[in-house]
């Protein structure tokens, strides 16, 4: 899984949709979006309810029409090709398997569309059943399967027909969480397994982050960041993607000293400046800024830390302790409230409790500077 | 120490519920029993009879004299029914006709309920309105309608002879066909509202797999609609089926007098020949003969729902 690393340069384009639009009445479900998929990789569009996502997906399938845009599928045209034309596969959310087929019937029915030979149906029927283990449950209805084994026959009819982009709907979203965690990863490897392209559509981002090797984060029917999760979450270009994946502090601020190599920001929510060891574009018209600091790049301290810059005073407000990391909420004297984390690496170590005083502190790589 | 058996609240909330319940379900019971197995219970026991000049105008299969009691079961009408080629060819002109009309009820009502079912909810309203809405109007006064239609100066006749495509009325009224047409009328709700609630139920994405997986409209309602849409298809079938098979009515006004049905057979042996024994005995054999294809749908649902679970 090359979960991370940002695709190679020269990725060959598979899905090219160009300002595609759909107007649903009076709402514009997908706005003008534009987006390259590329051979071989897991996309994920990850998005809110409402998003337009899942439109987006079903224009893609051809279940819906667009407005305005065009979609092109390995070179080809495929706007106005109806479904059973397309190139494509689709996983739905439900899973959509036909109930009065057996799973074998169920995985065969692309094939027989294609009027293949028996035998051939037969045998590519055979090696998806391995390929998602369901040997032995070929003989099986759906409704005698569970959550985990429908969605599996599901995958298996999907890729049945080594569809050039294979779509899926929201994959995890039928099973529950501990399923979910171990279905991700087998599902990552069975997509490898098969060279297949995949755009999925979730809600779900530590789904996205975990199987996707890229990202397009949607609201309100734009598409607001695409990049790798890392780029997405280290580098968000908005308060709004910064605020959907993961947590965030915000602080309002303005710029004090603008170097090409480093920045110096004040921030009335803060005691003290913020020194960032990179050198950022800004925009000339204004100094006004805000700068985000996720919680776990934010340390607590008793002593005040060294150093005149990136650090704030507070009391501890609350904590949550979830195990694994405890959760501060520090309140500043100027009253914002601080998020930070902390491994609990000491078992019943020594750490601060409510209402002690504290000093939060980062490193000048950490903040990132939002115009939005 | 043993505990004193007190009777908790909960127990009598229980015993409430349960009291209510049998309540709720005795009642239906109570009629069926009341209004279908004890007139059943009469017949069945006239048919057993003999037919007499008298009032009732049968022998009593039960008698009670000189302290005891004689049951006399006679199975001559039965008997009767079998050597009389009349009744076997009513019976399988019956079915012969209630086959036809269902078969054609089918054909206009699944396209009817698949259309419905189609439509915005809006329109689906009015439309199953305009399903029932013809049932609200007196039956006779429908059946009367049709003999104005089919009529030899009736309105189709003198549309087609205004049409100037027959010369001459065509024979319609008093004839099978029309018998088979009246039926079909009479009966395609009883066909529309079993597959137009089955249909409405179907999952439209099931569609959109189909459609995902390469097939055409048509391979789709082949291979997944149909299919899904059996119980809806047989429930309407049985509905229009089993009571064509006795219908009087229709047979009676609509049909010609080669038109053999055996509700026909059973009205003239009741009220013409006042043969109470071998009318029932008639009943009874219907009910037997309707019998069969209920059961045998019955154990196949069963088996179906026992694969399914």
């Amino acid at each position: 899984m090359e979960n991370g690393n940002s695709t190679p340069a020269k990725a060959e384009v598979l899905l090219s949709i160009q300002g595609l639009s759909k107007r649903f009445d009076d709402t514009l479900a997908v706005d003008n979006v534009s987006l390259d998929i590329h051979k071989g990789e897991i996309f994920a569009l990850l998005g809110g309810s409402g998003s337009g996502k899942s439109t987006l997906l079903r224009m893609l399938a051809g279940f819906e029409a667009p407005n305005a845009g065009r979609v092109l599928l390995d070179g080809e045209d495929v706007t106005a090709m109806p479904p059973y034309l397309r190139p494509t596969n689709m996983m739905f959310q439900s899973y959509a398997l036909f109930p009065h087929m057996t799973v074998e019937q169920n995985i065969a029915m692309g094939l027989k569309q294609d009027k293949l030979p028996k035998n051939e149906i037969r045998n590519r029927v055979e090696a998806m059943l391995t390929l998602v283990k369901m040997e032995s449950f070929a003989k099986r209805k759906p409704q005698q399967l569970s959550g985990g084994q429908q969605q599996r026959v599901a995958l298996a009819r999907s890729l049945a027909k080594q569809p050039k982009l294979l779509l899926l709907d929201e994959p995890m979203g039928a099973l529950d969480k501990k399923l979910r965690t171990e279905m991700q990863l087998e599902l990552v490897e069975i997509l490898e397994q098969v060279g297949a392209t995949c755009l999925m559509v979730t809600h779900d981002q530590e789904e996205a982050m975990t199987m996707a090797s890229r990202i397009a984060i949607m609201a309100q029917g734009r598409i607001a960041q695409v990049g790798s999760p890392v780029d997405i979450y280290e580098s968000p270009n908005s308060r709004m993607t910064a605020e959907f994946i993961g947590s965030v502090n915000i602080f309002e601020a303005s710029i004090r000293e603008d170097e090409s190599d480093s920045i110096t920001l004040e921030s009335a929510a803060l005691d003290a400046p913020v020194f960032i060891d990179r050198g950022v574009s800004t925009p000339a018209e204004s100094t006004a800024t805000l700068v985000a600091l996720r919680p776990e790049k934010v340390y607590l301290s008793s002593e005040k830390p060294a150093g005149d810059t990136n650090w704030s005073r507070g009391t501890v407000d609350n904590i949550a302790y979830l195990g694994d990391i405890s959760c501060y909420y520090v309140k500043l004297a100027s009253g914002q409230r601080v998020q930070a984390t902390m491994a609990n690496v000491e078992r019943r170590g020594e750490r601060p409790t409510w209402g002690d005083t504290v000093y939060v502190s980062w490193e000048a790589s950490s903040p990132i500077l939002l115009w939005n | 120490m043993a505990r004193k058996p007190t009777r908790s609240p909960l127990m009598e909330r229980v015993r409430a519920v349960l009291f209510h319940r049998r309540v709720v379900f005795g009642i239906p019971f109570l009629w069926l029993l009341l209004f279908f197995l004890l007139p059943f219970a009469l017949v069945l026991k006239i048919s057993f009879s003999s037919a007499v000049m008298a009032i009732p105008p049968y022998q009593p299969v039960f008698s009670f004299v000189d302290n005891t009691v004689s049951v006399v079961v006679n199975f001559s009408n039965y008997l009767f029914l079998m050597s009389d080629s009349l009744y076997i060819a009513a019976y399988w002109g019956s079915v012969k006709i209630a086959f036809v009309s269902t078969l054609v009820c089918l054909l206009i009502g699944y396209p009817m309920a698949y259309a419905m079912a189609r439509a915005s909810a809006r329109i689906q309203l009015v439309l199953l309105l305009m399903v029932m809405l013809p049932s609200w109007t007196s039956f006779l006064i429908r059946v009367y309608a049709w003999m104005g239609i089919l009529g030899n100066q009736g309105l189709l006749n003198n549309l087609l002879l205004w049409l100037g495509i027959i010369s001459e009325p065509l024979k319609m009224l008093n004839t099978n066909v029309a018998v088979v047409l009246g039926i079909a009328y009479a009966y395609l709700p009883f066909m529309v509202l079993p597959i137009y609630t089955n249909l409405v139920k179907l999952d439209v994405r099931l569609l959109e797999a189909a459609s995902d997986l390469g097939c055409r409209s048509l391979t789709t309602f082949w291979t997944i609609t149909l299919p899904l849409s059996k119980a809806g298809i047989i429930a309407g079938s049985m509905l229009v089926f089993i009571p064509a098979v006795g219908e009087f009515v229709i047979p009676e006004l609509l049909g010609g007098p080669d038109t053999l049905m055996i509700g026909k057979v059973l009205w003239e042996e009741f009220f013409n020949n006042r043969d109470w024994p071998v009318a029932s005995s008639l009943a009874i054999v219907m009910l037997a003969l309707l019998l069969i294809p209920i059961v045998l749908f019955h154990r196949l649902q069963t088996r179906e729902m026992e694969k399914d679970g």
